[in-house]
């Protein structure tokens, strides 16, 4: 294997990872089979695993995800695909009222170990139907894990810890890093669930990213590196479960805080971490907690429209400046 | 397999109804005396279809059914006890009163739940049948569902997903005649609402008499031994009528007199009866079976009501597979 992998490539390395290690691991959706998906996540895995373990459906979103659920509930580990994260609302009755709550209701008679991945986010120009960032939607549902990698290391290593779990997980793939590039990581590769990685460490401004938006802070803490400002990055990986831990350390060492989310403002997930440095962090803060987040608009689709509604590193870097001179 | 008729195996599939029946009375009583609470959707009435298709799966075959699901539970193994007590809230529920009356599951037995989003648990049960293929057993799945079921997206799309992978799955649908409060002839655009559109993927399907358990134990039989023999999945429209209303609060004034009148005439335990003289089983034997049937429910009745409630501890278990529900650190 190359030394370099693209975050596109790394989700057929971690899935062909986990079906090798494990047969029940078996992967239903749209095109995925010989076509290799319609973003190339599943490239070659229908060569190697075959028609059984790598199923092409119809265009069925409720008969995707509710038989994976059937199929997680009586001894597979199913990887469902919806093409894109805004697909999610056609199966939505899955992700809200059925796998989250039949472990709890039968009173943990019943596991329900699958996978739900899906190409969620903008900056492609897809419009309104086709770029929305929807973790939060997955964030609001008690019972279901919530991941999204910002890099090709962190696609193996949470894939893997996803497949392996035996809680149900939403694994959000951002379709604007498919095609960045980072290291790849060796056999075994494993980032647990729920820990925040420090993707750059810093003292003066804490900024809490997810997927899309580690790199955009990543690119804005260099712009005020050269003004002699250190930007910590906290890369979150995971909604569900949460690392306040991490964040909260940070906080202690840097007094300020700002999140950075393609959800939107409202209802999105920096609110509920917001909430909890509010509460558990009061004392660490030296300004007020910002956020930069979509605004609550439908996607436009022309890019100068797009660059208005969902964060960009000149936003970051503005409110990163402001932050800093309260 | 199909279910030869044996004089033994019909007065035990009579005395399974008059227990389901007897249940279902007493969490009607229960539910008046405030023992229950929320709402129960009773299946009296349409015990037949849930017995006739336990009689002839296998044990370890899997069975998904609706709100209306405690004859389901019921005849896969929960106990009466076990179920008065979730609607009781009590700690011993099958559920650990953590479901209540429209979730009754007993995976021990593979009855993988009671759904009460309409029409969801048709692609979980064509899953656990794609599993059973992917495994290598002989497994089949049933999904259990109501003519209202029948005009959702995912009853069109587990039955699409189910023939094109030929799944070892049978759909039964138990038609009582009316979706909610509505008869389903009103908003629907064929006749027999499930198994009409059977052939749209290219299934085949039955209309059967869900008042006659042997009926549906023949008919479930044949459609299980062409699922498990690779013929793909069957759609099965077992008639049937239910005795009380929706739910606790449908008086059902809006079923003609007449209508219920014809159906108690057709009431499956009278069926069953009938068939058990037919076949030569004196009055005795069926009066013995149906007070066994009444001593089963008289002590489900006691146990469930002497039971603890459920321990409020437990609202903060079972989320995940921990155990926990722990969220963030």
């Amino acid at each position: 294997m190359a030394d370099v992998i693209t975050y596109r490539d790394a989700v057929a390395e971690g899935l062909a990872r986990e079906m090798r290690r494990d047969w029940s691991v078996v992967c239903l959706g749209e095109d995925i089979g010989a076509a290799g998906g319609v973003f190339k996540t599943t490239v070659g895995l229908f060569s190697e695993f075959g028609p059984d373990r790598v199923r092409d459906t119809p265009i069925s979103e409720q008969a995707i995800v509710g038989m994976a659920m059937g199929a997680a509930m009586t001894g597979m580990r199913p990887v469902a695909e919806i093409m894109f994260s805004d697909f999610l609302a056609c199966c939505w009755d899955y992700l809200a009222n059925e796998i989250p709550k039949m472990r709890y209701m039968t009173g943990g008679q019943v596991t329900i170990p699958l996978v739900v991945r899906t190409a969620n986010g903008g900056g492609l120009g897809f419009g309104a139907q086709h770029s929305q960032a929807v973790e939060n939607w997955a964030l609001a549902v008690p019972g279901l894990k919530v991941v999204a990698p910002s890099n090709p290391a962190d696609v193996i290593g949470l894939l893997a810890a996803a497949v392996r779990c035996d809680d149900p997980v939403v694994f959000f793939e951002h379709k604007g890093l498919f095609a960045s590039k980072g290291e790849a990581p060796p056999e075994g590769h494993f980032v647990p669930l729920g820990q925040a990685a420090i993707a750059r460490p810093g003292s003066d401004v804490t900024v809490v990213a997810l997927a899309s938006t580690v790199p955009l802070a990543l690119a804005a803490a260099d712009e005020l590196a050269a003004t002699g400002v250190d930007v910590e990055v906290v890369d979150l990986r995971c909604l569900i479960p949460l690392d306040m831990a991490t964040v909260l350390a940070s906080v202690s060492k840097t007094s300020r805080l700002l999140i950075v989310e393609e959800n939107p403002y409202q209802g999105g997930w920096g609110g509920t971490v917001a909430s909890i440095v509010a509460d558990e962090g009061f004392e660490l803060l030296d300004a007020p907690i910002r956020r930069v987040a979509a605004a609550c608009v439908p996607l436009p689709f022309a890019d100068a429209l797009e660059d208005q509604v969902i964060p960009t590193t000149d936003k970051v870097t503005a409110a990163l400046q402001k932050l800093l001179a309260y | 397999m199909t279910v030869a008729i044996d004089t033994g195996r019909l007065l035990g599939m009579y005395e399974q109804m008059a227990v389901i029946r007897g249940t279902e009375k007493a969490a009607h009583d229960l539910f008046l005396a405030g023992l229950v609470k929320g709402t129960t959707h009773l299946a009296a009435g349409h015990e037949a279809v849930a017995v006739g298709t336990s009689a002839a799966l296998e044990p370890d075959d899997y069975v998904f059914a609706t709100y209306r699901g405690h004859h389901h539970a019921m005849a896969r193994g929960a106990t009466p006890a076990e179920c008065l007590a979730e609607l009781m809230s009590k700690a011993t529920g099958v559920c650990k009163a953590k479901g209540g009356s429209m979730h009754l599951t007993k995976a021990s037995a593979g009855m993988l739940g009671s759904y009460a989003i309409v029409g969801a648990h048709l692609p979980m049960a064509a899953g656990a049948a794609w599993s059973a293929r992917l495994r290598g057993t002989n497994q089949v799945a049933v999904a259990f569902f109501g003519d209202g079921a029948t005009n959702i997206g995912a009853f069109h799309e587990a039955l699409n997903m189910a023939a094109v992978w030929a799944l070892p799955v049978l759909f039964i649908c138990e038609n009582n005649l009316y979706m909610e409060y509505t008869p389903i002839g009103s908003v629907t655009a064929v006749e027999h609402p499930a198994a009409d559109r059977a052939a749209s993927y290219s299934m085949p399907a039955e209309v059967i008499d869900g008042n006659d358990v042997l009926v549906v134990a023949e008919a479930v039989g044949r459609a299980a031994d062409r699922a498990r023999s690779g013929g793909g999945p069957t759609v099965l429209e077992a008639q049937t009528y239910r005795h009380f209303g929706h739910s606790r609060t449908d008086p059902a004034t809006y079923r003609p007199a007449s209508e219920l009148e014809e159906w108690l005439g057709r009431d499956p335990l009278s069926v069953a009866r009938r068939r058990l003289s037919e076949l030569g089983v004196s009055e005795d034997e069926v009066a013995a079976a149906t007070a066994r049937a009444e001593q089963v429910v008289a002590d489900a009745v006691a146990e469930a009501k002497s039971a603890d409630a459920a321990d409020p501890a437990e609202a903060f278990t079972d989320v995940w597979a921990d155990g926990g529900y722990q969220w963030r650190t």
